[in-house]
């Protein structure tokens, strides 16, 4: 249990983090709480490590009316802490625990794409982005759609640094939840929905996505909308159960070891409509 | 190749060479002989080997030395002033909140930091704060007991 030997590399800044991923390859340290479990276990072992901590330029997180800002270096606890995103602060709560999130970057966590963690499926829902810097070739925004490519695979190659992350804000009239299953407190969930739900002038559902976790090989996103059955008669509910039955036959999950297949459609479906009527009860409130 | 670092250790500045590769936990244990940071899963599940790294509670067995060169660590060792135990330990040794003691070095430096921040938790915010760290053998009734009490021990010496 004990890392395999690499070479180290700890830039001063950000050019100098660069040349080095340029020169060398290797794979990138923030955070470190899951590439360092790899490590220990030999399911990695880079020749080359660079270590970003060093680099200034890659912290803090920035709030703007429009979105959020997150540098690669922004600890899970700081960015839960800055309050500066509804969904992110949701979502963190139900990422590892706290000594983890201590350490662990929201960049980091994009990076790694585990199809079971919550971030990439909030950044999918959202339709944020992630900023790619490469020596020579300055940087890109690449959205959410284009970033994950399947299981522990983003659109980060070799040589690319991940600057920061970009999540939109919320509408004026917009709720947002998160729901999960998992075996124990802290783990990565069986399965898992994000919903964002924006109320329209009437009261009506002006739209309505989800992104699911842990049913796929990177976040599943749904559009709902139509599925809520359009504007609802006052005092009626849109119809959550048929939009989360269309979540449910649109997800692909794999069986394994900890839940079956069958049992892991099962729980979006259920999940789906929690989250959406949890986001839509937000939206009530925020817009009222 | 090695690596000269400088950790300030339980408020004493520690020099020494390490490779890249040694976590943060060896290091304390190995290269520094402090071996009350106990290391249980080496894939940051356990809690174990939690110390305060610039005050905050991280996973010494997920982060490597080299990267925190010139942080100041606090370990279990460091909890106790001039011989005496912290108002954390004694909760712990008053409540039984330990048995075999393979745990509580995490579960003291997890604590610590949790009652500096919110010093009069909910029953819920001291299981979210210790959700991280688990026992096998004590049962988390007592220490969840011995957190509520440090949690008076400190109120009282404020």
């Amino acid at each position: 249990m004990k890392p395999p030997p690499f070479e180290y590399h700890a830039p001063r800044d950000l050019g100098a983090a660069l040349q080095t991923l340029a020169e060398v390859g290797g794979k990138v340290l923030a955070g470190g709480q899951s590439l360092i479990p790899m490590l220990n276990m030999r399911l990695a072992a880079p020749a080359h490590l660079v270590d970003v901590n060093r680099v200034a330029e890659l912290g803090g997180v920035e709030r703007t009316g429009a979105g959020v800002r997150v540098g690669a270096l922004a600890r899970h606890a700081e960015v839960a802490r800055s309050g500066a995103h509804p969904l992110l602060t949701k979502a963190l709560k139900l990422v590892a625990h706290p000594a983890i999130r201590n350490r662990g970057t929201v960049v980091g966590s994009l990076v790694h794409a585990d199809p079971a963690a919550e971030l990439p499926a909030v950044l999918a829902v959202l339709g944020g982005s992630v900023r790619v810097a490469r020596w020579g070739r300055g940087e890109r925004e690449i959205p959410a759609a284009d970033f994950f490519l399947g299981p522990m695979e983003s659109a980060v190659q070799s040589g690319d640094l991940a600057v920061s992350a970009y999540f939109p804000a919320l509408g004026p009239r917009a709720g947002s939840a998160f729901e999960e299953i998992a075996r124990r407190h802290g783990d990565y969930a069986l399965a898992g929905v994000c919903a964002v739900v924006e109320r329209g002038d009437h009261g009506h559902v002006e739209s309505a996505r989800v992104a699911c976790i842990g049913v796929g090989p990177v976040p599943v996103v749904v559009d709902v909308t139509a599925a809520t059955g359009g504007p609802a008669p006052p005092g009626r509910d849109p119809d959550w159960a048929g939009a989360a039955r269309l979540v449910r036959d649109q997800v692909e999950p794999d069986g394994d070891i900890h839940a079956s297949a069958a049992y892991r459609r099962h729980l979006v479906g259920v999940l789906a409509e929690r989250a959406l009527r949890n986001a839509a009860r937000e939206a009530d409130t925020v817009g009222a | 190749m090695e690596h000269e670092i400088t950790l300030v250790v339980n408020g004493a500045a520690r020099r020494v060479r390490v490779p890249a590769r040694r976590l943060l936990s060896d290091c304390l244990r190995h290269d520094l002989g402090l071996t009350g940071t106990h290391v249980g899963c080496e894939h940051g599940v356990c809690g174990c080997c939690t110390v305060l790294l610039d005050g905050q509670p991280v996973r010494s067995c997920l982060t490597f030395a080299v990267t925190v060169d010139g942080a100041e660590i606090t370990t279990v060792e460091g909890l106790a002033r001039q011989g005496e135990l912290s108002p954390v330990q004694r909760a712990f040794a008053e409540c039984h909140g330990l048995q075999c003691g393979f745990c509580t070095p995490g579960f003291l430096c997890t604590v610590t930091a949790l009652l500096r921040d919110n010093p009069a938790p909910t029953e819920e915010e001291v299981l979210e704060g210790v959700s991280g760290n688990l026992c096998r053998c004590t049962g988390y009734q007592n220490i969840v007991k011995a957190v509520h009490r440090a949690a008076e021990l400190l109120a009282e010496e404020a």
